[in-house]
């Protein structure tokens, strides 16, 4: 809160804010962004209906071996085959699959923590706030890695690779609330918020009816990244061998091309797919991220326009 | 309904009812976040005010001078550095959402700024619907439907079924006002706080408004704090006026007598700035209305705003008073008996009395500007 006079009106893009517009600004007006979803939303379509052409209508399957060891692409093996005679094409689709479902769990549980933990600290202030701060920070200075490199180990693919999406998301969860946290705490002020207190409503009503509905647009940007950004880490673990290896995933696939000296035998197919299919992803995170901070940080954007007003300039991205 | 100017004649003697909502010597500083450590913006200075049943006190003073702070003090949704807040004789509370419910029940405030107050996301229906489901005591749906519709007619905002699917993005200022005003009647309080109720809207809606308001007093007893710029308008509203400067009351009395017979300079230069344009640079374009028919501020004497941080010693309105004597800068003036239930605080009230045995203000001839 500031000394120049509370009373200034809000800006219209904010006033223009409801439940549609805030719908619609789920999907950022910038062109990166744009694209980074687009990118994002294939891969969804693929795990989607992917493993169902190519195992249904293809008959191909992702852990069968067959004779054919080690072939190159081909008519029967579009992408070839792995050293165990397996189809790499169905590895890749299954195993988009498998990590995005592990993704998506991943950063539901990081995006839901988050979201608690920046809107309670941020709502109630005070020493609520102070010691949610101080867990936030701590979680902030932990080394994620290396903590869920030794969690992961730890488990030993013991309750699958949902067991590794869950230490991921308890893990990465701090950046998020941090701004979620700084969001709440400008709308806490804002006068809506105190008319609701002044009715009568409880904390919690205010909380998830008053302020979390404003938050939308945040909410689902880091959602966005921090399933990406777990999908790398648990391709991370899995190519480390400290995953679930039974599962089929682009982290194994790079993990038992890596074993059987995919690389030495020249065996590209094999390695390069999943490669690939990961890099395309972490690029498209990264250009979600561009969009997004072009979005809130009007520095970024030649001449500040109103979204300088109504939001708070951030540092890093918005996870 | 005719527009009709309620008797401003009613004397405070006539059996004054025990006041609902009191403040008491209530103080409010505010942290300065990017200054100094310790500093305080001095929003609000031993503020004393009662509020009684059926009765209207007008709060007048320019921007800044903390008649909103003093409302959200009233409201109990800004805690006073010191003082108390009493409802109906007994310390007021709204530690806990009982506290807070029970408070709310009774004192209802309408906050300043039409375009904060009421949530972009809502539709009209679900903020009315809100009080009346926390405080009405509704019994179904039909009783809902039938009451939003009441309400919204209440605030002219006819026909309701146009307004109660809006958004308040889609609705003037003024309409989101009377939705503000209408969220905080549908509580039916003991105690309107209402921060430039009819401030937005049209001359012709706030005639209307203010009568609807000047009903509820009258026939439901609602006590009422009116905050208002225009000090001309309130002495036909209100019964009593406090008149505020740099978060002090500097003066209080009926409306009649403060209006007729200012013991303040300040208030003199609020009335006199009122109806003529051409005094206000006077002000400096501080007061809203006025922002930009005003000249330029920086050029004149008088334009400087006090600084609340800082504030002048003495009375804090010395700096711009043509009247000034040393002890203006000095030290704080008493507070001054004028008339029956009429008080000023002001040092040239004080001096003469040496002289003269009274000294109402309005007969120092050299005070005319
Ligand atoms: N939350 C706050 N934090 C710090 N300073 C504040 C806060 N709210 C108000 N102030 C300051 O306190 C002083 C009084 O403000 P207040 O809003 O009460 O004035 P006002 O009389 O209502 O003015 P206006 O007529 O413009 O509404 C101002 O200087 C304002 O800047
Ligand atoms: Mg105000």
């Amino acid at each position: 809160m500031t000394v120049s006079p509370p009373l200034a009106p809000l800006t219209p893009s904010a006033d223009r804010l409801t439940w549609r517009t805030a719908l619609r600004r789920l999907v950022p007006a910038n062109r990166k962004a744009r694209v980074g979803l687009a990118i994002i939303g294939v891969y969804v379509l693929v795990a989607a209906v992917g493993p169902w052409i190519v195992q249904s209508l293809m008959g191909l399957s992702p852990t069968e071996l067959t004779g054919d060891v080690l072939q190159s692409p081909s008519g029967a093996h579009p992408l070839g085959t792995t050293q165990d005679g397996s189809d790499v094409l169905a590895q890749l689709v299954v195993g988009t699959r498998t990590s995005l479902l592990v993704g998506a769990l991943a950063a539901v549980v990081s995006t839901t923590l988050s979201v608690a933990v920046g809107l309670i600290g941020g709502y109630y202030g005070g020493t609520v706030d102070s010691v949610l701060g101080a867990l936030t920070n701590a979680f902030l200075v932990l080394p994620g890695l290396p903590l869920v490199i030794v969690l992961a180990g730890y488990l030993r693919g013991r309750g699958g690779p949902f067991a590794v999406a869950l230490v991921i998301g308890l893990t990465g969860w701090a950046w998020g609330a941090r701004s979620k946290r700084v969001q709440t705490l400008s709308l806490r002020g804002r006068d809506f918020v105190v008319g609701a207190r002044l009715l009568g409503e409880s904390n919690l009503r205010i909380m998830l009816v008053e302020v979390l509905p404003n938050l939308l647009p945040v909410i689902s940007a880091t959602l966005m990244l921090s399933l990406v950004t777990s999908i790398l880490a648990v391709s991370g673990l899995d190519f480390l061998g400290i995953g679930d290896l039974n599962s089929v995933s682009w982290g194994t696939m790079l993990y038992f091309a890596q074993q059987r000296q995919a690389m030495v035998a020249g065996a590209w197919w094999w390695f390069v797919p999943p490669g690939v299919a990961i890099t395309v992803l972490g690029a498209a995170a990264g250009l979600v991220n561009f969009g997004i901070d072009e979005l809130t940080n009007p520095r970024l954007r030649g001449a500040g326009g109103k979204a300088a007003k109504t939001r708070k300039p951030r540092k890093k991205g918005v996870r | 309904m005719t527009p009709e100017p309620h008797p401003s004649s009613r004397t405070p003697a006539d059996s004054e009812p025990a006041p609902v909502l009191e403040a008491v010597d209530v103080t409010v500083h505010y942290p300065v976040h990017h200054g100094p450590r310790g500093e305080t913006v001095h929003a609000l200075e031993n503020a004393s005010l009662r509020l009684r049943p059926g009765r209207t006190v007008a709060l007048v003073g320019e921007s800044g001078s903390g008649k909103s702070t003093f409302a959200r003090t009233l409201a109990l949704a800004q805690e006073p550095t010191s003082g108390s807040i009493l409802l109906h004789g007994e310390p007021a509370s709204a530690r806990g959402r009982r506290a807070r419910r029970a408070y709310a029940r009774r004192v209802q405030m309408v906050l300043q700024d039409p375009f904060g107050s009421l949530n972009p996301l809502h539709r009209v229906r679900y903020l009315l619907e809100r009080p009346l489901r926390l405080h009405g005591s509704v019994t179904g749906r039909e009783d809902v439907e039938q009451r939003l519709r009441a309400l919204l007619e209440r605030v002219r905002l006819t026909p309701p079924e146009r307004f109660l699917d809006a958004f308040p993005h889609e609705l003037s200022g003024g309409q989101r006002q009377r939705v503000a005003i209408a969220r905080a009647l549908a509580v039916q309080p003991e105690v309107l706080l209402g921060d430039e109720l009819v401030s937005m809207l049209d001359v012709s809606i706030r005639l209307e408004i203010l009568n609807l308001l000047a009903a509820l007093r009258d026939e439901e007893h609602l006590a009422m704090l009116y905050i208002t710029h225009d000090i001309a308008g309130a002495r036909y509203f209100t019964d009593e006026i406090a008149v505020m400067y740099a978060g002090e009351i500097v003066e209080y009395g009926t409306a009649e007598d403060v209006t007729q017979t200012p013991a303040h300079p300040y208030t003199r230069l609020l009335l006199d700035s009122t109806p003529d344009p051409d005094r206000m640079e006077f002000l400096a374009g501080r007061t809203n209305d006025v922002e930009d028919t005003a000249p330029d501020a920086a050029d004149d004497d008088y334009g400087e705003p006090p600084d609340l941080v800082r504030p002048p010693s003495g009375c804090r309105f010395h700096p711009r008073c043509p009247f000034a004597r040393p002890e203006c800068s000095t030290d704080r003036p008493p507070r001054v008996q004028v008339a029956d239930g009429h008080w000023a605080h002001c040092w040239l009230l004080v001096q003469p009395a040496a002289e003269e045995t009274r000294a109402p203000s309005a007969t120092t001839p050299e005070m005319t500007l």
